[in-house]
């Protein structure tokens, strides 16, 4: 029964299956990074999803599509860094706001979405890389959308290990009162940092309805945005263990897909639990271990930062 | 140039104005987007809000808001305790479907009987199985430091699928010709939730979250336990040298709020829905976080804020019918709603003043 799930396949659906998870998560590690709790993700990602579905199916364009959505997301999440930096209300109530808010609204635009095809998301040409035995089918056979994923990835952690302006994001997380004594401006790079998460979780977002599903349904996003959140926790805050751990929750979508599909005898509800479990399993191992736990964790995170002079 | 400048307190004027300047700002952003949307602003907030009590249809209209208020005040009163405590549970949903499950399975394993215990034994269970589900991510929590917010969250979907399971599996009608759902509590009288006083909506649900609102009302103001709420929340510190017991207050929030969601969804399943289906599930955990903050965390204030979310879905299906306003439109606008209100409570918590800017020079000089 096993037998029938071909392991090259496997590796290249996960990929797939990550993305949406991965870009969405990487995007909060910069928000927490800076300090900034954002719960808002689902949020911002099922606005994202369609968002870029309507841009692409009026515009034809894929592209017009996935810029869309990044708009859109990151218009989102200045709501929530209004109300959060300069308001100065509560980050998590906030953020479930945006959260709530955001179902309501993607189902509310797209009201007239509901059954039309999206254009198609052509795949990358590698030319005859894409042959290679193996690798070829794995690894060079996806739409760009991975690759751009993976090179975010790439650039968020060059950003914040090699770049001043990383360093500084980095110092405005750790403590917001020693960043704003030495003359940053925490509240403009928090805005950023949170604008930034928004742009990549409707990049997310816009990925499921474009690309993975392709079409849109509402709530569709159906807790992806959670998994992000916990993703960042499970990579304690690290940009490449981002990559690994969206890697391993594509991996446990896919599989379960995939023993439903070979039609193993569990009933479906119980394998399409598998995810949100293991995300709870994940959560309690990494947390169970508290000093690596606190290690990384951004000492300001989800406090309310009021310049007093 | 504004400048915020923190009370010591926070306001108790702009505390009680918030949610009704909230409710204000959310008609007139509320009414720009119907306006986007093609529909008549004034209109459609006219069918949301006076309708459903004063409109042609108010007849049938006004028990529907018992039938609504009931599980939001019930489940939100529950999510008040640990949100003043810090203590975030949003996987009130979860809990909500596995006190519908647990009571319903309880109920329908004694099927056919007419014994009037049955009814009791149903709503400990309702209460117990919603208890159990807030439990995981207490005792996680406890244990080993994992956050509550994602781990209750998750266990939303897991428990929507295990809902999905018991009405294809286990709880799926016998006489049902094979379609998914459970019995029908309604040809099942010793099970059945009815109307207590005919044509007002009112059911044990709706008993249930007044006798919360009264119990929480004395539990905050008269009792040592509503103190210790309220100290965590506001001062962990000052709370573990006064001898708060984090373990216990955890427990006790979370092991609450589920049970009461547990609750709500027992009243539910037994009333108003019927029975387990794949859709039972309809939000009122989610929106009865909205409340929670609307009423200010406070019992009376969540009576009122869920009184008025009640409106909210009457009006919006009231709407659906008659202006063809989509069904996602409601649930946008309660989002707006708790936007809204978190704004306006930078009022509560800040005075604002007005700094020249010749003054703020002189200050960093």
């Amino acid at each position: 029964m096993m037998g029938s799930i071909d392991p090259i396949l496997l590796i290249a659906s996960l990929m797939v299956a990550s993305t949406p998870i991965l870009l969405a998560a990487i995007g909060e590690l910069v928000v927490e990074k800076a300090g900034v709790l954002n719960l808002g993700v689902e949020g911002m990602m099922i606005v994202g999803a369609i968002a870029g579905f309507a841009m692409a199916v009026e515009s034809g364009s894929p592209l017009m599509g996935f810029l869309g959505a990044a708009v859109a997301g990151a218009a989102l999440s200045l709501i929530f860094a209004f109300l959060t930096q300069v308001l100065l209300s509560n980050q998590v109530a906030t953020g479930l706001a945006l959260t709530l808010f955001g179902i309501g609204f993607s189902a509310l635009i797209g009201q007239g979405y509901t059954g039309v095809r999206p254009p198609p998301t052509p795949k990358m040409d590698f030319g005859p890389l894409s042959d290679i035995p193996v690798i070829g089918p794995m690894l060079l056979r996806h739409d760009p959308m991975v690759y751009v994923s993976i090179l975010i990835i790439a650039a968020v952690w060059a950003f914040l290990k090699f770049t001043r302006a990383g360093l500084v994001l980095r110092a405005v997380g750790e403590s917001h009162d020693a960043a704003h004594a030495l003359g940053y401006k925490v509240v403009r790079l928090r805005v950023l940092a949170i604008a930034f998460g928004g742009a990549c979780a409707g990049l997310g977002g816009a990925y499921l309805s474009l690309v993975r599903v392709p079409q849109w349904t509402e709530g569709m996003t159906a807790g992806a945005g959670w998994i992000a959140l916990a993703i960042v926790v499970f990579a304690s805050w690290r940009p490449w263990r981002v990559l690994a751990g969206a890697y391993l929750f594509g991996g446990v979508t896919v599989l379960q897909l995939n023993l439903q599909a070979a039609g193993v005898a569990i009933p479906v509800q119980y394998l399409s639990m598998a995810p949100y479990l293991i995300t709870i399993l994940v959560l309690v191992l990494i947390s169970a271990d508290r000093r690596r736990a606190a290690q990384n964790a951004p000492a300001s995170l989800g406090r309310v930062f009021h310049a007093s002079s | 140039m504004l400048k915020l400048e923190r009370r010591p307190a926070p306001s108790r004027l702009w505390t009680a104005a918030t949610p009704v300047l909230a409710v204000i700002a959310t008609m007139i952003a509320g009414g720009l987007l119907f306006a986007a949307l093609g529909k008549a602003p004034v209109e459609a907030i006219r069918t949301i809000f006076w309708d459903p009590l004063f409109g042609e249809f108010a007849s049938y209209s006004r028990p529907q808001l018992l039938v609504k208020a009931g599980p939001l005040i019930l489940i939100a009163i529950g999510l008040s305790l640990g949100f003043k405590a810090q203590v975030w549970n949003i996987g009130a949903e979860g809990q909500y479907m596995m006190g519908a499950l647990f009571g319903a399975a309880t109920g329908l394993a004694f099927y056919p009987t007419d014994s009037v215990l049955l009814f009791p034994a149903m709503v400990v269970m309702g209460a117990f199985g919603g208890f159990l589900w807030a439990m995981i991510p207490a005792v996680l929590k406890l244990r080993f430091g994992t956050s509550e917010i994602l781990v209750s969250l998750m266990l939303v979907y897991v428990a929507q699928h295990i809902m999905s399971a018991a009405s294809f599996g286990m709880l799926r009608n016998p006489e049902g010709m094979g379609f998914p759902g459970s019995r029908n509590f309604q040809h099942y009288p010793a099970a059945f939730n009815s109307e207590l006083i005919a044509g007002t909506g009112m059911h044990w649900g709706g008993v249930a979250a007044l006798g919360a609102v009264v119990a929480a009302y004395v539990l905050l103001t008269r009792h040592i336990l509503g103190f210790h709420i309220r100290v965590a929340g506001e001062a962990p510190r000052a709370a573990r040298f006064a001898g708060v017991s984090p373990v216990l207050l955890t427990s006790i929030c979370l092991g609450t709020s589920g049970a009461l969601a547990g609750l709500a969804g027992l009243f539910e399943v037994t009333g108003p829905a019927g029975q387990i289906t794949t859709d039972f599930a309809s939000g009122y955990g989610f929106t009865a976080i909205i409340v929670a903050f609307l009423g200010r965390l406070h019992p009376v204030g969540i009576l009122l804020a869920g009184l008025l979310m009640a409106l909210t879905y009457i009006g919006g299906e009231l709407a659906q019918l008659t202006l063809n306003l989509p069904s996602a439109a409601v649930q946008a606008f309660q989002g707006m709603l708790l936007f809204f209100l978190l704004a306006f409570d930078v009022l509560a918590n800040f005075r604002i003043r007005l700094v020249g800017s010749k003054s703020v020079k002189g200050a960093g000089a």
